[in-house]
């Protein structure tokens, strides 16, 4: 019963975090209204690079997608960290009394919706753009999925452990961007195989992938509370 | 009872020793007014006493919980009014005392009563905060620490950024928390209107109670 009470007290936290990180960026439209225009810009920008070589860019598509992606997620994770530094905010999740943990969660699932949002309009935007073809829906989903957990939950615990530097602006992608290599490389694969550009099994990627999401998921939901108390 | 217990409290921030030795004893229902110039080291012990910093020696006891084991429970029952608000700009008053209310785990009922008692008029209540004036976000700010409740008030330069009627408000509400059992600490650069409502007034200089305590 108190372990159900407890989850229950968690889950509520959680939500209770990313809806009020989600509302605040519906009203600022800061981070949807950067990422975007910038990942259809980085989108087309790659097209060109590569001389809209159709043949070239289907066998990029999956790099240059999740490419796209990862320079997403330093902006949004750098609006995630600004949302609580403006005007001493992160001491309202510090007094409230709530679990580090939940908190990191909200924060972490806040990025994810809005990175899915992202990806939910990138890959249809690579197929009209780039002329690839979607061979296995369900891998290129399972992808999205725990890549986008890897990516939120990475980004919010480094949000954090910049959150107090003063330079966290450029501090952050130089360390996101190399812990993000894993997910670059194994959701490139899979997206490789859901796209049918190489002849792989993309599942294994997807259950690496998986790996790296519960890894940093677990670290961050630790780590949250002593790096929140230090900035 | 006592609310807070502070001996040889010291803080070290940056090596800089912003808290150098402080004993500190506030009861429930004091009114302690913390005086001192500029980086005295007012803030710091405000923070220190809402359990948002690490002692770095001494010990310490707020609400009889240990500043060095239990600074999560701590923060739990105080209530801190710092120079900045802690409000979220894009959300309403309304909006940040409900999500302070939830996260602390308080009634949501409380949260009109408490804007109307602190003086905002009802229209600004669902405009995003950063369009509201300094006085009138450090109003709401104030709410959030009505809405919540605290068994310790910690209130830095509480009337800085209020008028007149706002000033009024904040005495009212803190005599009446000092009224109900709760203990306060104010801390002003001066003795001023925070001084007419203090039961005792220290003095800090240096990060240190430079002259004791003075009824």
């Amino acid at each position: 019963m108190t372990a159900w009470r407890e989850l229950s007290r968690f889950t509520g936290d959680a939500v209770l975090v990313a809806s009020k990180d989600l509302r605040i960026e519906w009203r600022a439209r800061t981070a949807l209204g950067q990422m975007l225009p910038f990942a259809v810009l980085v989108l087309v920008l790659f097209g060109f690079a590569l001389d809209a070589n159709r043949p070239t860019l289907r066998l990029a598509t999956p790099g240059l997608l999740w490419m796209t992606v990862l320079f997403a997620t330093v902006v949004a994770v750098q609006r995630s960290v600004a949302v609580e530094s403006a005007d001493g905010a992160r001491r309202m999740l510090l007094l409230s009394g709530m679990a580090p943990a939940a908190a990191f969660a909200g924060k972490a699932a806040a990025v994810a919706v809005q990175l899915l949002v992202v990806e939910a309009l990138l890959v249809p935007g690579v197929v009209l753009l780039y002329d690839a073809d979607i061979e296995s829906v369900p891998l290129v989903v399972a992808t999205c999925v725990a890549a986008t957990v890897g990516l939120a939950a990475a980004g919010s615990l480094l949000g954090a452990v910049v959150a107090g530097v003063r330079a966290h602006q450029t501090v952050l992608p130089i360390l996101l961007l190399p812990v993000s290599a894993p997910v670059l490389i194994a959701a490139t694969r899979a997206f490789a195989d859901g796209f049918g550009t190489v002849a792989v099994d993309g599942w294994p990627w997807v259950a690496l992938l998986a790996g790296f999401a519960a890894v940093n998921a677990v670290v961050g939901a630790v780590v949250y509370g002593p790096l929140l108390e230090d900035t | 009872m006592t609310a807070v217990d502070l001996r040889g409290a010291v803080v070290l921030l940056g090596g800089f020793p912003a808290l150098a030795g402080v004993d500190l004893s506030v009861e429930r229902g004091d009114i302690v007014l913390v005086r001192g110039p500029n980086g005295a080291g007012k803030s710091t012990l405000l923070h220190l006493c809402a359990g948002l910093l690490r002692l770095s020696k001494g010990n310490g006891d707020v609400l009889g919980c240990d500043l060095g084991a239990d600074r999560a429970a701590v923060r739990r029952r105080v209530g801190l009014l710092g120079h900045d608000t802690a409000l979220y700009g894009e959300l309403s008053a309304a909006e940040n005392l409900q999500v302070w209310a939830r996260a602390s785990r308080v009634g949501e009922t409380d949260v009109p009563g408490a804007l109307e008692r602190l003086g905002l008029p009802p229209r600004l209540r669902d405009v995003p905060t950063d369009r509201l004036s300094a006085g009138q976000r450090r109003r709401v700010a104030l709410a959030a620490i009505v809405v919540r409740r605290p068994e310790l008030w910690l209130l830095d330069e509480p009337h800085a950024g209020l008028d007149s009627s706002g000033r009024q408000i904040v005495d009212s509400i803190v005599e009446a928390a000092a009224a109900a059992g709760a203990a306060v600490v104010l801390a002003s650069h001066e003795s001023g209107p925070a001084g007419d409502l203090a039961t005792r007034t220290v003095t800090m200089a240096g990060g240190a109670l430079s002259e004791g305590m003075a009824q």
